[in-house]
């Protein structure tokens, strides 16, 4: 329970990766890292999912999600939500950095320039529109917890930043 | 023992329960866009770590209770949060001042908890403390930009951060579930964060140009379910759907 390795039966990655995140629709729940453990046992499988943010509206939704996409491919399920490890931005793979980046929202970057964002107002987010670093924090939080408000000072797009979560 | 966790997990959630519906409250009328969203954004944090502590003490009651009955089926006297988290949106500089007074501690004591004994506290107070280092961050920079800003913003904040601070040192009163989870290394000490968090208050509120209180005397009674007139008119919010129509679900 404590390792931060997934346990993923090969067989099933290709069902878990068609489930996607409610709010993030181009994202797959297996490259967003909040699939811990999924082992089949006979006809069932035993599935660990882990909260981005433990107050993440979504969680409820993906653990159904899950179970009907494992229920169309002839299996039963049951979904356990685990809390340790915590889960981290780390975990997002690089395929989900780019599927967060074509959606338009910026990854996170790693936790000491996502600080010297955060607090010291440095301009090392690239614009997810024309790919400036001009561009500046409106406000820590964003549409969700998990993110945080940026405009782009030379298109003046606004978008989401992917906060670092370590 | 399991009793002396219940009430010991309680005095953690409830905190966070009251000052999530605080922050809640202000869903739609933050002073801006930004703020509203951030506001209702660590209401949210706060409400999903509820429900982590709330899930835990539903297990352990084992009788049947859900994390919604402890949250919404108790009487006012039953609530032990601290008098701090309840106080009212007076205005922003006291949403501020509130939360900042709050935070501080808030991350001193994840810090301690995720050394805790029990394992599913531990877990818990590890993915809190992720959160809550947004929150200090959020709420510790407002009170820089209130303070030091215009010469009313900055009166605001001062009086907000005078009214408020009376309820500081309850923060680091030990209850009797408190001392048996002590002993039990299960429990922070919560006498041992004090200085630290006088300290660290201390820091920003001179950088925000700030004096500190001086008050020697402190109110306190939360802890002990003796609230401030304010919980009562915030629990009748809070619990109205459960009032009006009982047992309905979502």
């Amino acid at each position: 329970m404590t390792t931060t390795e997934q346990h993923i039966d090969e067989k099933l990655i290709p069902i878990l990766e068609k489930v996607s995140d409610p709010e993030i629709p181009v994202l797959s729940i297996m490259d967003m890292g909040v699939v811990r453990t999924a082992i089949l046992r006979g006809n069932n499988v035993h599935v660990q999912i882990t909260p981005t943010y433990s107050g993440c509206p979504a969680m409820d939704v993906i653990g159904d999600d899950i179970k009907k996409a494992l229920e169309e491919a002839g299996y039963t399920s049951n979904i356990e939500l685990i809390l340790a490890p915590a889960w981290t931005t780390d975990w997002i793979t690089q395929k989900g950095r780019k599927a967060l980046e074509e959606y338009g929202i910026a990854a996170p970057l790693d936790a000491q320039a996502d600080k010297d964002v955060l607090l010291h107002g440095k301009r090392l987010v690239k614009c997810t529109n024309c790919g400036s670093q001009n561009t500046r924090m409106v406000s820590q939080f964003g549409s969700t917890a998990c993110k945080a408000q940026f405009q782009c000072e030379d298109c003046q797009e606004p978008f989401d930043y992917f906060k670092c979560l370590k | 023992m399991k009793e002396h966790l219940y009430n010991y997990i309680l005095g953690i959630a409830d905190n966070s329960l009251i000052l999530g519906q605080r922050m809640g409250e202000l869903c739609g009328h933050g002073p801006s866009l930004e703020t509203d969203i951030a506001c209702t954004n660590i209401s949210l944090d706060l409400f999903g770590q509820v429900r982590s502590y709330f899930q835990y003490a539903a297990k352990l009651a084992g009788d049947g209770r859900t994390e919604d009955d402890i949250a919404m089926l108790r009487k006012e006297r039953e609530y032990v949060n601290v008098l701090l988290a309840e106080q009212p949106n007076t205005n922003f500089a006291y949403t501020i001042g509130r939360q900042f007074l709050f935070d501080i501690y808030h991350l001193l004591y994840l810090t301690e908890l995720q050394k805790s004994k029990d394992l599913t506290l531990s877990a818990i107070a590890k993915k809190c403390i992720k959160e809550v280092s947004y929150h200090v961050r959020f709420s510790s920079d407002w009170v820089k930009r209130l303070g030091d800003g215009t010469e009313e913003s900055k009166q605001k904040m001062q009086e907000a951060v005078d009214d408020l601070w009376v309820y500081t040192d309850e923060l680091f009163h030990q209850t009797e579930a408190d001392k048996v989870m002590i002993t039990e290394e299960v429990g922070v000490d919560v006498t041992k964060l004090k200085e630290e968090y006088y300290t660290r208050v201390s820091e920003i509120l001179e950088e925000a140009g700030l004096n500190i209180p001086e008050s020697k005397w402190f109110q306190k009674g939360g802890k002990q379910g003796i609230h401030t007139e304010h919980l009562g008119y915030l629990l009748a919010d809070l619990q109205y759907m459960q009032r009006t129509y009982p047992n309905m679900e979502w």
